[in-house]
């Protein structure tokens, strides 16, 4: 879902061409479809109603939200009058955000994204080229600095005022690659509750400075090896993929085309239909919470408590603040840590992608958008990440034809030792064995978590777990 | 005395609330001027607003139709990478 409320900017990001669509959707771009508020409220409440699942309603790139303030505090009261269930979010590059944090607390919103990339305008002035401050457009080093000010600023006053804050970074070897450290430990200290480090998306087509200039992305060792060192003691969601402003997409596949304007147009939204989408959403919320509890007296039961993580489900986004409303499910999806009935095996980790869908193994290889990765040993599974991939299959004619992807969904999982899916064909089974990557579709339609661990106690007792990990032969 | 926004504009509306004249509005294929309005900012700002906050190169000019914003000065792109970029690999 891209409804974009307004797409102005108040900064240049390198790695942000505000021109084009997004060829990939993580990057921001000028959207096609322009939404005036009321049509972004009324699209948000037709989805609301088809999809009981939706949680958080946000308002986030391409563009800056605060860049546009007329339109986006609109858009949220009128979500806050119609739909008044569903919790806000905004993201923001942070600029503008210590003049409006008085108001986002009137309004109840529930978080805020703020894209931080540095804490040092060194740095800053290699990653924004310019901002507009005080009606001048500000460049290099002053910039940064400014910018740096503004959003360590804001974040303080939100925390201060009970609004819970998270962080987007994007990872640019060998720009903020080790400050991002120094940027973590800042955040947590002054209570910051996520911090999500993104990879840099970078490609010569996005017309980017970045891509432009040949400045690389990490590769997903990298990225993980960053998210590790940062993990410190605070909640990462780290298979937080980046901005996503095509939400409906994520809530269920291929819905969007029955969420277009025009379509929502035609609908007329009566006070009853409000309040039947509402019940539905409670109840909803009432099976999950259920669900959720007998889960956790479940494993509360068993005497290895294992930590839950929830995760967003549709994480958020990222560094595409702007005028797009995003739809945000939040995480009915615990991810358990299933505790093992054998606790007492040994045998080292091995990282597991899967092509997951509902928390299921349910995607077809080649039909996967992104693979979650887990670390799997004989205490659980565990959510450690995510790798994007371009699909590789684009239809039954092309299908296993398209090498060039599919090596590159092979780069991607680079590192895996194990790929789980609900089905794949012959080429890429044979190309992944080759690669060093067990692919495994034996699991089909089992949840993630116990598929990984079939698999686990499969390979240990073929006594593939005792020595070190094998070498791979990526391409 | 008035600016002027080209075929460039890619319609982002940063510069719209930003006019003290109110003198930009929206139009197909591209935003407009309304050149009997706009000042320059003369009087009401150091810089003209709409050409300060603009993030598109060439976008908005002057009388003598030289941009306010040449290529280059916003994306840090030199112009020569630029074009031996986009022959490599045009953008959509
Ligand atoms: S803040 Fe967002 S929209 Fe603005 S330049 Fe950066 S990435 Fe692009
Ligand atoms: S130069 Fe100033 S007055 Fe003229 S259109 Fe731009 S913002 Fe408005
Ligand atoms: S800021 Fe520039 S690109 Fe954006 S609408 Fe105005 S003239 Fe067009």
């Amino acid at each position: 879902m891209h409804v974009a409320v307004a797409p102005a900017c108040n900064i240049q990001c390198h790695y942000c061409n505000r021109k084009y669509d997004c060829a990939n959707e993580s990057r921001p771009g000028v959207v096609s479809e322009l939404l005036t508020p009321e049509q972004a409220v009324k699209k948000a409440v037709v989805v609301a109603a088809a999809m009981p699942q939706l949680a958080v309603v946000g308002i986030a790139g391409p563009g800056d939200p605060l860049a546009n303030p007329e339109r986006t505090f609109a858009t949220f009261r009128m979500l806050a009058e119609r739909v008044p269930d569903l919790k806000l979010c905004l993201s923001t590059n942070g600029l503008a955000l210590p003049h409006y944090v008085d108001e986002l607390a009137r309004l109840h919103i529930d978080h805020v994204t703020i894209t931080i990339n540095c804490l040092d305008a060194d740095i800053g002035a290699e990653i924004y080229p310019w901002i507009f401050w005080k009606h001048k457009r500000i460049r290099g080093r002053a910039a940064a600095e400014i910018l740096i000010e503004q959003q360590q600023k804001g974040l303080e006053m939100l925390i201060a005022r009970g609004i819970l804050v998270k962080v987007n970074s994007v990872l640019i070897p060998g720009v903020n690659d080790e400050h991002l450290k120094t940027v973590s430990a800042c955040i947590k200290e002054k209570g910051a509750l996520l911090h999500n480090i993104m990879p840099l998306i970078s490609a010569p087509e996005h017309g980017t400075y970045y891509g432009v200039m040949g400045q690389r992305s990490p590769t997903p060792e990298e990225l993980k090896a960053l998210q590790d060192a940062c993990e410190g003691n605070m909640a990462m969601m780290r298979h937080c993929r980046q901005c996503r402003a095509d939400a409906i997409g994520l809530l269920g596949e291929d819905r969007a085309s029955e969420f277009t304007l025009d379509k929502i147009e035609t609908m007329t939204i009566t006070d009853d239909f409000l309040a039947a989408a509402r019940q539905r959403r409670m109840a909803w919320r009432e099976k999950i919470a259920a669900e959720r509890k007998a889960t956790e007296e479940n494993d509360s039961a068993r005497r290895h408590q294992q930590a839950v993580i929830t995760l967003h489900r549709q994480p958020r986004p990222a560094f595409l603040h702007a005028g797009a409303t995003e739809l945000e499910v939040s995480g009915h999806a615990p991810v358990n840590h299933s505790p093992s009935k054998s606790d007492n095996v040994s045998g080292r980790t091995v990282l597991m992608a899967v092509a997951a869908k509902n928390g299921l193994v349910a995607e077809h290889f080649g039909h996967a958008r992104e693979f979650l990765v887990y670390e799997v040993s004989a205490s659980g599974a565990k959510l450690v990440g995510h790798r994007k991939t371009d699909l590789y299959c684009v239809g039954s004619a092309a299908c296993g034809e398209n090498e060039d992807t599919l090596e590159k969904t092979i780069q991607a999982l680079a590192g895996c030792e194990v790929v789980l899916c609900a089905k794949i064909g012959y080429e890429p089974w044979k190309r992944l064995e080759a690669a060093g990557i067990l692919p495994n579709g034996e699991h089909p339609w089992e949840s993630v978590e116990s598929a990984c661990m079939a698999v686990w106690h499969e390979m240990h007792a073929a006594g593939k777990l005792a020595s070190q990990v094998p070498a791979q032969k990526v391409a | 005395m008035a600016l002027e926004i080209v075929e460039a504009c890619i319609k982002c509306w940063a510069c719209v609330p930003l006019c003290p004249q109110k003198a930009i509005y929206e139009a197909d294929p591209h935003f407009l001027i309304d050149a009997g309005r706009c000042t320059e900012c003369l009087g009401d700002y150091a810089d003209p607003q709409c050409a300060s906050i603009c993030p598109i190169e060439g976008a908005i000019v002057n009388e003598l139709n030289e941009p306010l914003n040449p290529p280059g000065s916003l994306t840090g792109i030199p112009p020569a990478r630029w074009t031996a970029a986009q022959r490599e690999t045009p953008f959509r």
